[in-house]
């Protein structure tokens, strides 16, 4: 048997029409995002400038998605479940960022010494998701770690509306307005194109955190030892690393990254509210699907992916359908691309064959 | 007799590691055989390779004349191979006979609406269920741990109930994975007993995995012997103690002077 | 257990401190203080008070002087409320000097001057607050080491008084009240009201726990395995049908508000025995489970309505397809998303319900769906000439919809498709090796929930006349979720007792309703961790050995 015959006996034994359906409904889904696509193209009355700002746009908002996605894969990689309330620690984040940054607002130091203003917010909004993330692993997670799959899941569900409705009933149902700081008014141009200041302080930031971090679990004492608890627990712990603290170190870090990215989110809507880790959760565990759950260089080109994508999108792909409002959409095509990872490449962009959990 | 199970170059890899190395097997209808190998040998891959939880890159695996290799585990069992575990895996949160009652799926046919209505052929096949389960729990003497949750027997029964759920499968070839990891000299000889007299019972095909020695040289008329994912040797246990090779792979090198003896292969393990 | 010291005593009440500072920052302090439960004691009071007590009582319970020195057990109640209480009013005290509110939105002067029993010195209102702690502590760590029967019976009197207090307006609506009316006041309970109420019930419950302690001292493992002969079962059936009949008209006195609370309620019944097929039978997290609901809803609003959106038709011929289109949405989501690993599905079930929400929200598919307006003008079910148009009458329908997914559930349950669906849940690669189609298997009972759901979402739009897309959002798949896990998973009845506690319970205390996603959110996690099978557990299924099976064991 030559190759391609041996491959279609593969899927002739392997896949039944179950599967047919998926891979067809997928196809379909493609075919007319790919339609859309063409239409916009022939009837855009967008200029490449604008597209260009679409894509600038996209990367910054991908970096917030990225910085948080490193804190569903981290958490991954070492414990194999899912944090959902890590969108609520990315929001406790932001209020810590949102509160040190009205005090000092009131002291006139914000506007004053901005850079310095950034600097303490960006720690003050570090250890309070920190504090946060450490409170749930404590309470919800540790004491269950060796209980069947579908509790833990429970309890960070639980967990994360807890989290959020209890921000609600602390700070308010409203909105909170961040402080403006004039350094971040008007844009700056480069090559020509013109980005906003607090884009262009996003991309900049996400990009230093990502390389910091990278460097941080390849290098240190402790990055190598949550690789060794990655790959095997119980063996890490005959070599006598602590696993119960480089877990809580882990979710550490990568609540560290989530209260970045609170900052960022904040400087870039100027706004906070209890709501606002929902959809920023969803849409980073995406991009962490997307680039291949456990896989931390795959979770930041998931992000950016993401952003691209979704700011793309409406304009790309639904506009040319016909659909009016494409932009109230945004959310649906993100979700659709989860699914339709999902249904191709399960593993990712960058993950290997997540090896077989079998027997 | 005809074999009922033939591989034929079978190869499994994980990345780099070859974990099953073009693998020839084969097993006689109603024998009993042993697959054996140090840890990491590929036994339990090349298991896992039967029942259709991995599928092999290369080679064929044929059983009843019928190529399995690739199709879907639940297909498998259908054609009438079963498995045990070696970390014994049964349904931990439900009733001894619930398992067993699980075990009977691909020998049952109604669909939902039959249960929903409660049509007389669902009846009667319930009732069928019952009894059978009933007649198996007895078989293996747990007819009164049935209504106890499965993860609250004791250790020996939970293997002897992964067993029985294995049978009402109505396997043709069962695969028992250390069936006396963790028992006790008593109790290992019991197993052997038992699975001597399950063969002869219920016409069955056995292949076993086993690290006591033991026990495979009590029970096997055939063992095969793995070492990193190929078959170093195969035959009788006569001959498998005493080939150099089995020796070496067990021992390392070096051991295989003087004259080996059940004990040494026993202690090895 | 850990050896009891008086340093793990102190811990408890720093605790206890920090879970009622909690407690008051969540404002829930001063929204129900409007609620009396017993004269001039409010359900404000009751909650934060509540925590002292719990806490106490635990402490109690879990201390090792329990046996060795009981003297000392209610002392350390004492202090562990005692230190919660004064931690508790380092609040006012601090909050008084410095203005908090620009981030805790309720430290608000009325908090503090509340929490101060309303006292003008700080100094007796701090006073009034470490005491009433400490007491409460002190008489909660009591019980533990009273007799089990009277332990029993004053634990669940004082309970069920509070309850009783706390919806003393609703229980004057039914047809109790007659019986009732000398205990309360115009709202809550009288002082003497609440004795009265206290002995009664705490004689009550003292007897029962005497009685189910003899039974269980008599009874054998025969007795509590063997059936209880079938009369028995048939006329337990019968008071149950008959009492569920006469409900509305009777105990409820047709009051328009209570059977409301009660259909919706029914209606969470039917979508938890839908989802417990989903996540407790089959052990698949389906997290966007109001999609289904909300297809059902809207096929029915879009078929029926009168308005502009309408089609015109009965809800007769809207409900089967209801039904059925959310069945064809199920499968249609399964599909993709069941070949998947478990927290995946999750996800992925919570990305399609938002989407559903988002479509039906949007101008794209506002000219069908009708977009943020929603549909209205939804006609009532009509029998013949009788329109079910009194909430009263709505209720039998709703009562019908249970009683045919009570009754699909149970029989799927036992049988083939039920075993699988356990077996997929307890380990899915041996259930594979045990011969079972995992996609189709789990399409079934993902089928089956979104039937269900679908069924519900068609009454409810009849019910309530109208629906909106943000009716449909992620909180009622919580909801739903949660009342199958306080329940117990798997459980049918527990399904019941989820619902009237998650559902009926802060539906009738409106000023709990903003407190309500707080609570589920603590109810999911306490649940997991202290009491993962629910509140009505699971049964493990008994079989018997059938009749006619004479034949000697072999195979």
């Amino acid at each position: 048997m030559n190759q391609w015959q041996r491959r279609l006996d593969y899927w002739r034994r392997r896949y039944d029409i179950t599967d047919v359906v998926v891979w067809l409904f997928g196809l379909t889904i493609l075919a007319v995002a790919l339609y859309g696509v063409v239409r916009s193209l022939q009837t855009t009355t967008y200029d490449a400038k604008r597209w260009a700002q679409f894509v600038v746009y996209g990367v910054s908002q991908g970096g917030v998605y990225a910085l948080i996605a490193l804190g569903y894969t981290l958490v991954y990689g070492i414990l194999f479940m899912i944090n959902f309330a890590h969108g609520e620690i990315f929001m406790f984040g932001a209020f810590g960022a949102l509160f040190t940054a009205l005090a000092l607002d009131k002291a006139e130091y914000w506007n004053q010494h901005p850079v310095a203003s950034l600097l303490i917010v960006l720690v003050v909004a570090m250890v309070t998701s920190s504090a946060v993330a450490v409170l749930v692993e404590r309470v919800a997670y540790r004491p269950l770690r060796k209980a069947p799959r579908l509790v833990p899941l429970i309890t960070a569900i639980g967990a994360s509306f807890t989290l959020q409705y209890t921000a609600r009933s602390f700070f308010g149902s409203g909105l909170r307005a961040f402080p403006e700081l004039d350094m971040l008014k008007g844009s700056v141009n480069v090559l020509g194109l013109e980005i906003g200041k607090s884009h262009a302080l996003t991309i900049v930031v996400s990009l230093l955190m990502m390389a910091g971090l990278y460097w941080y679990v390849q290098n240190t004492k402790t990055g190598k030892a949550m690789r060794a608890v990655a790959e095997n627990k119980d063996v890490a712990a005959l070599m006598g690393i602590d696993v119960d603290q480089i877990i809580v170190r882990t979710f550490i870090l990568g609540a560290s990254m989530a209260g970045v990215a609170g900052v960022l989110y904040s400087l870039i809507f100027f706004q906070v509210k209890f709501f606002m880790g929902f959809v920023p959760g969803i849409k980073a565990f995406t991009a962490a699907v997307l680039g291949g759950i456990g896989n931390i260089p795959g979770a930041m080109l998931g992000g950016y992916f993401l952003g691209i994508f979704e700011s793309l999108g409406p304009a790309l792909i639904l506009e040319g359908l016909g659909i009016p409002a494409p932009s109230q959409l945004k959310d649906v095509i993100a979700f659709t691309m989860l699914v339709m990872v999902l249904i191709f490449r399960p593993t990712g962009i960058l993950g290997e064959a997540v090896a077989e959990k079998r027997a | 007799m005809a074999p009922i199970l033939v591989a034929r170059h079978v190869t499994k890899r994980f990345g780099g590691l070859v974990a099953v190395n073009d693998l020839d097997f084969e097993i006689e209808e109603h024998a009993i055989a042993s697959v054996i190998g140090p840890n990491g040998a590929g036994k339990t891959t090349f298991f896992n390779c039967i029942t259709g939880f991995y599928v092999p890159e290369e080679g064929t695996i044929t059983f009843e004349g019928k190529e399995i290799q690739g199709l879907r585990p639940d297909k498998i069992t259908s054609m009438g191979i079963a498995r045990t575990y070696q970390n014994i895996r049964l349904f931990a949160k439900m009733s001894a006979i619930e398992n067993v009652m699980v075990g009977m799926h691909p020998r049952l046919s109604l669909h939902w609406w039959d249960a929903v209505v409660h049509t007389p052929a669902f009846v009667r096949q319930e009732r069928r269920v019952l009894r059978r389960a009933w007649e198996l729990l007895d078989y293996i003497g747990l007819a009164d741990w049935a209504n106890h949750q499965a993860n609250s027997l004791p250790y020996g029964a939970q293997r002897r109930l992964e067993i029985a759920r294995a049978l009402a499968s109505e396997p043709k070839l069962l695969l028992l994975d250390e069936p006396t990891a963790g028992m006790n000299p008593q109790e290992t000889a019991e197993m052997i007993e038992f699975i001597r007299k399950l063969r002869d019972d219920w016409d069955l095909t056995i292949l076993l995995i086993e690290h006591d020695m033991k026990v495979v040289m009590t029970i096997s008329e055939k063992i095969t012997v793995l070492d990193f994912g190929t078959k170093i040797a195969e035959g009788k246990p006569e001959d498998i103690q005493r080939n150099p090779r089995v020796i070496e792979a067990y021992l390392g090198r070096g051991a295989a002077s003087g004259l080996p003896t059940a004990q040494a292969a026993d202690s090895a393990a | 257990m850990q050896a009891t010291t008086w340093r793990s005593t102190i811990k408890a009440g720093l605790l206890t401190g920090v879970i009622a500072l909690y407690v008051a920052l969540t404002g829930m302090v001063l929204s129900l203080s409007k609620r009396p439960v017993v004269d001039k004691l409010s359900l404000g009071h009751v909650v934060y008070m509540l925590v002292f007590v719990v806490m106490g009582y635990l402490t109690a319970r879990r201390s090792s002087w329990r046996t060795t020195r009981p003297a000392l057990v209610p002392v350390q109640g004492l202090v562990v409320g005692g230190i919660g209480a004064a931690l508790l009013a380092l609040l006012p005290v601090f909050g008084q000097q410095v203005d908090l509110s620009w981030i805790f939105v309720t430290t608000k002067p009325n908090l503090y001057k509340f929490l101060l029993f309303n006292q003008e010195s700080m100094a007796v209102g701090v006073a009034y607050l470490v005491l009433t702690g400490a007491a409460l502590g002190g008489i909660a760590a009591l019980l533990p080491i009273l007799p089990e029967v009277l332990h029993q019976g004053l634990l669940y009197g004082a309970g069920f008084t509070l309850l009783l207090g706390v919806l003393s307006d609703l229980a004057q609506r039914t047809v109790l009240k007659v019986v009732l009316k000398p205990l309360f006041a115009y709202k809550g309970l009288k002082p003497s009201g609440a004795l009265i109420l206290f002995v009664v019930l705490s004689v009550l419950f003292g007897l029962r726990h005497w009685w189910l302690q003899r039974q269980r001292e008599r009874s054998t493992m025969e007795v509590i395995l063997g059936e209880r002969p079938a009369w028995a079962r048939g006329v337990q059936q019968g008071l149950l049908l008959g009492f569920l009949l006469i409900l509305p008209v009777w105990l409820l006195n047709k009051d328009a508000y209570l059977n409301s609370v009660v259909n919706l309620v029914n209606l969470y019944i039917i979508m938890g025995l839908g989802l417990n097929i989903v996540v407790g039978f089959a052990g698949l997290l389906d997290l966007g489970y109001v999609a289904f609901f909300a297809i059902g809803a809207y096929t029915v609003a879009l078929m029926t309505s009168t308005g502009d959106l309408g089609h015109g038709y009965t809800f007769w011929q809207a409900l089967p397809l209801a039904v059925i289109l959310a069945l064809v949405a199920g499968v249609v989501l399964g599909i993709p998303v069941l070949r998947m690993r478990g927290d995946y599905l999750a996800i992925v079930t919570l990305g399609f319900g938002e989407i559903i929400r988002i479509l039906a929200n949007s101008d794209w598919l506002k000219p069908f769906m009708g977009g943020a307006l929603g549909v209205l003008d939804i006609p009532k079910p009509a029998l013949g000439n009788l329109v079910l148009k009194e909430e009263y009458q709505l209720y039998y329908l709703i009562l019908a919809g249970i009683f045919i997914t009570w009754f699909i559930a149970t029989r799927l349950y036992h049988s083939r498709v039920g075993r699988a669906w356990q077996a997929l849940r307890e380990d899915e690669d041996v259930a594979e090796a045990m011969g079972i189609h995992l996609v189709t298997t789990k399409l079934l009972a993902f089928g089956f929930g979104a039937a269900f759901s679908g069924l519900s979402g068609a009454i409810f739009a009849a019910k309530v006349g109208s629906v909106y897309p943000h009716t449909f959002n992620l909180i009622i798949s919580i909801n739903v979720l949660s009342l199958i896990i306080v329940g117990g998973i798997g459980s049918l009845p527990g399904v019941v007792v989820g619902a009237l506690a998650l559902v009926g319970l802060p539906e009738l205390l409106r000023e709990f309703s903003e407190y309500r996603m707080l609570f589920y959110g603590i109810a999911l996690i306490t649940m997991m961790l202290v009491k993962p099978e629910g509140f009505w557990p699971k049964k493990l299924n008994v079989y018997s050995r059938p009749q006619d099976d004479t034949g000697p064991a072999t195979p």
